[in-house]
């Protein structure tokens, strides 16, 4: 049986057990449902669910197990690979292994469809006495190519590998079924009027919110694991402390490369920095007028119109920096103040970031300040503060925290901007302080590092996995400061 | 207790501060306030009262142009002070809210210290000169207010975090520093407990002697505690307006009998 098929058996008998259940606790309370002890679709919801979540667990530990299993005796009977003393040789041993599974894996799944089409006769289980040519010239017409010649061993392996997933299949089904009707017949046993369904249902549900919670958790964990791991690979392979403290980059694919994050790491915060500068000026000069300023009409009409702005994709903001930004801060600011003459400079990012970032800390800031209550702003002009004063001392300091808030949110935004600053602001890593060069940040060497045909072993690429981790953070301390400034002003402001 | 009821402390040679002379006040469609005339006379407590949605709230936000927040919010007919006519074109709300202050029903302190709540209002004026200045301001303010006591030493402790009779005798505090001539109160004790309301009831008796209050409840026994001029408002009109201890032993209008009595209201 497929496994899509055996969850559709699953869950006809999971909605058995629904109808099933629910019968037998009204029965049970012969008709009258105030002497039940839940609704009756509790015990209804409980009968499915003793049903599908066993059955469930089996089937999907199943799936987990039995490749591992299977690859395991498999193993035992291919050609075995010498001991080995260095941890380089053990490195390549495991890999030769693995090949030669995969090898089997295709070899299996080749012999299963030709089979199946009737375009070859079965062969004999453990392959004994198969004509080793005449089978690959089988297999590769009716579409099976493989990589090398059929050795014994690996036809032997393959023909173990079909009769173990042959068995597998069949024991699968057998076993989920046997725990589905187990459920089934439990649920039906302790169905009746005074069992705590109920209980028992929101238990579950309470387990599945904590579930759902937890997978964005495990996920954080299981980034930093992957990149731990590639970064100390990659300490291994480079010093530390060239790493941190390097001033040059210049990755060479060739060997003898120096990857200093200095450069990076100014670009990136002088990026940020620039975008800054624009963003939250405007954005929150913005968020000002249509809180407090603007009537509801213009309200209505204008803040759609800059929220538009956060729906435009980043890289058609890199056009308009590469095209527009670019060029008219080279030919109108740079080259008459003596600058440079580069297209594609940190402003131009750094600008265009920015404008980028307007609507989040406008949008934000303006939700914000509009839930500071009306009567501290009463309280301001009963006491003859004009609308500016009240805004500034006493709106403005009661909606710090979130203003701080939506700062930070735009200012990892800027950070981690990838598209916009390859395409405003170029990918020469430079340690400069004139903002009309190019610079490049780290997100975009990431990119950089990682792009082409390159194997996860050479520093080249590895280095990718460290400037994420330094990336990571640099982020992570930002946000644990801003919760530390919000904290603090949220004392003395609530 | 029923000193305000000794003719001695009746104040009839008081001048005239603030003047109402048919005044009307709309919201969008609504008449809210229909002809209502009134005496605010200087160095004297006058108490308004009435059922709820009766009007006497509106009719003392628009003393101190308060009413200009609300954009549906039409006010017409004489409203003076000192002769003057504050909706007159050339009167600036900002400034006659400085000279006509009001503390709210629910209290509303800044999210500042307490010191800073007090000292928001001779900043933002330009009272003083110097730290010194403002100090003895802040200090003899929260003395008037009763809490100086209470937060002498915690004057840098944000003034949210004071109980809720503390924070409206701060905010009290708050609008005193000002030195505004009138003084109006919307219902100030409502949110209070009978100990933080017999305080605020006291505060308003000193304060007689600086400004003159006006102050809106509902509690008839509070309006006949502190004050010495009472307004009757029922359905948008002022429907008698004498001393409070006329109003509340000899009422002319069978209205304002009713309501006193319990009846109405």
């Amino acid at each position: 049986m497929s496994t899509v098929l055996l969850l559709g058996v699953v869950l006809v008998l999971a909605a058995m057990a629904f109808v099933l259940c629910r019968g037998r606790a009204l029965a049970s309370a012969g008709g009258d449902m105030r002497r039940l002890h839940s609704l009756p679709e509790a015990y209804g919801w409980h009968g499915a669910l003793m049903v599908a979540l066993p059955a469930l667990a089996v089937l999907v530990l199943w799936l987990i197990l039995q490749p591992v299993v299977i690859a395991r005796s498999v193993g035992a009977i291919l050609p075995v690979t010498t001991t080995t003393q260095t941890a380089d040789e053990a490195q390549s041993a495991q890999n030769a292994e693995e090949l030669a599974l995969m090898d089997v894996r295709r070899l299996a799944a080749g012999i299963d469809s030709a089979v199946s089409s009737g375009q070859m006769a079965e062969v004999a289980p453990d392959g004994a006495g198969a004509d080793m040519a005449a089978l690959q010239e089988a297999l590769a017409a009716s579409g099976v190519a493989l990589g090398g010649a059929i050795t014994p061993e690996t036809l032997a392996a393959a023909q173990k590998y079909r009769s173990l997933s042959a068995i597998g299949l069949t024991a699968r089904t057998v076993f989920t079924l046997i725990a589905a009707l187990a459920g089934l017949a439990a649920a039906i046993m302790l169905t009746q009027k005074d069992f705590r369904a109920r209980n028992r249902v929101e238990a579950v549900i309470k387990m599945l919110l904590i579930a759902a919670s937890s997978v964005a958790i495990l996920t954080t964990v299981g980034i930093i694991y992957s990149m731990l791991s590639e970064t100390l690979n990659f300490f291994r392979l480079y010093p530390v402390s060239d790493f941190f403290f390097g001033l040059t980059w210049s990755p060479n694919f060739r060997g003898n490369s120096e990857f200093g994050l200095i450069p990076l790491v100014w670009g990136t915060l002088y990026i940020t920095l620039i975008s800054m500068l624009v963003a939250v000026p405007l954005g929150l000069f913005s968020a000002i007028y249509l809180a407090e300023y603007a009537s509801p009409r213009t309200r209505n009409v204008i803040k759609p119109l800059i929220e538009v702005i956060a729906g435009i994709p980043t890289v058609v903001f890199g056009l308009f920096a590469l095209v527009t930004v670019g060029p008219f801060l080279r030919d109108w600011v740079a080259q008459p103040l003596g600058l440079g003459d580069s297209g594609s400079s940190v402003m131009t990012a750094g600008i265009v970031i920015g404008i980028l970032n307007i609507p989040f800390v406008s949008s934000l800031s303006d939700d914000i300040i509009n839930a500071v209550p009306q009567s501290l702003r009463d309280g301001s002009y009963g006491l003859g503060a004009t609308k500016s004063e009240t805004i500034r001392q006493v709106v403005l300091p009661a909606a710090l925290p979130g203003i701080v808030g939506a700062i930070l949110m735009a200012g990892s935004r800027a950070i981690g901007e990838t598209m916009i600053v390859s395409m405003g602001a170029g990918a020469a890593a430079k340690l400069d302080l004139n903002p009309f060069e190019a610079m490049t940040t780290m997100t975009v060497k990431i990119v950089g590092q990682l792009t082409g045909d390159t194997d996860f072993a050479s520093p080249e690429t590895l280095v990718a996995f460290a400037l994420g981790m330094t990336l990571f953070v640099i982020t992570l301390g930002l946000n644990v400061l801003a919760l530390y400034v919000v904290r603090k002003y949220r004392e003395q402001y609530e | 207790m029923n000193k305000m009821q000794n003719p001695e402390t009746l104040v009839i040679a008081n001048a005239n501060k603030m003047t109402a002379r048919k005044v009307q006040v709309h919201y969008g469609t609504n008449h809210a306030i229909k002809d209502v005339d009134v005496d605010i006379l200087d160095k004297t407590v006058t108490a308004f009262i009435g059922p709820s949605g009766c009007g006497k709230s509106t009719f003392l936000r628009c003393l101190n142009r308060m009413n200009d927040t609300i954009p549906v919010c039409r006010v017409s007919g004489e409203l003076l002070l000192e002769g003057e006519n504050i909706y007159d074109p050339r009167v600036d709300p900002v400034q006659l809210r400085a000279k006509v202050g009001m503390v709210f029903q629910k209290p509303n302190p800044f999210p500042k210290s307490i010191y800073d709540n007090v000292a928001y209002g001779p900043r933002i004026h330009g009272l003083t000169r110097n730290k010194a200045e403002l100090d003895a301001i802040v200090e003899s303010c929260l003395k008037k207010a009763a809490l100086w006591n209470e937060v002498k030493d915690r004057l840098d402790s944000p003034g949210t975090g004071l109980s809720g009779g503390q924070q409206q005798r701060l905010c009290i505090a708050r609008a005193i520093a000002t030195s505004p001539e009138v003084l109006l109160m919307d219902e100030p004790c409502s949110a209070l407990d009978p100990i933080a309301t017999a305080q605020v009831e006291e505060l308003i008796d000193e304060l007689r002697s600086q400004f003159s209050v006006v102050i809106v409840t509902h509690s008839m026994q509070q309006a006949a505690r502190v004050s010495q001029k009472t307004a009757f408002f029922h359905l948008g009109h002022l429907v008698e307006f004498g001393d409070t201890g006329q109003i509340f032993t000899n009422p002319g209008d069978p209205r304002t009998e009713s309501y006193i009595s319990g009846r109405i209201g």
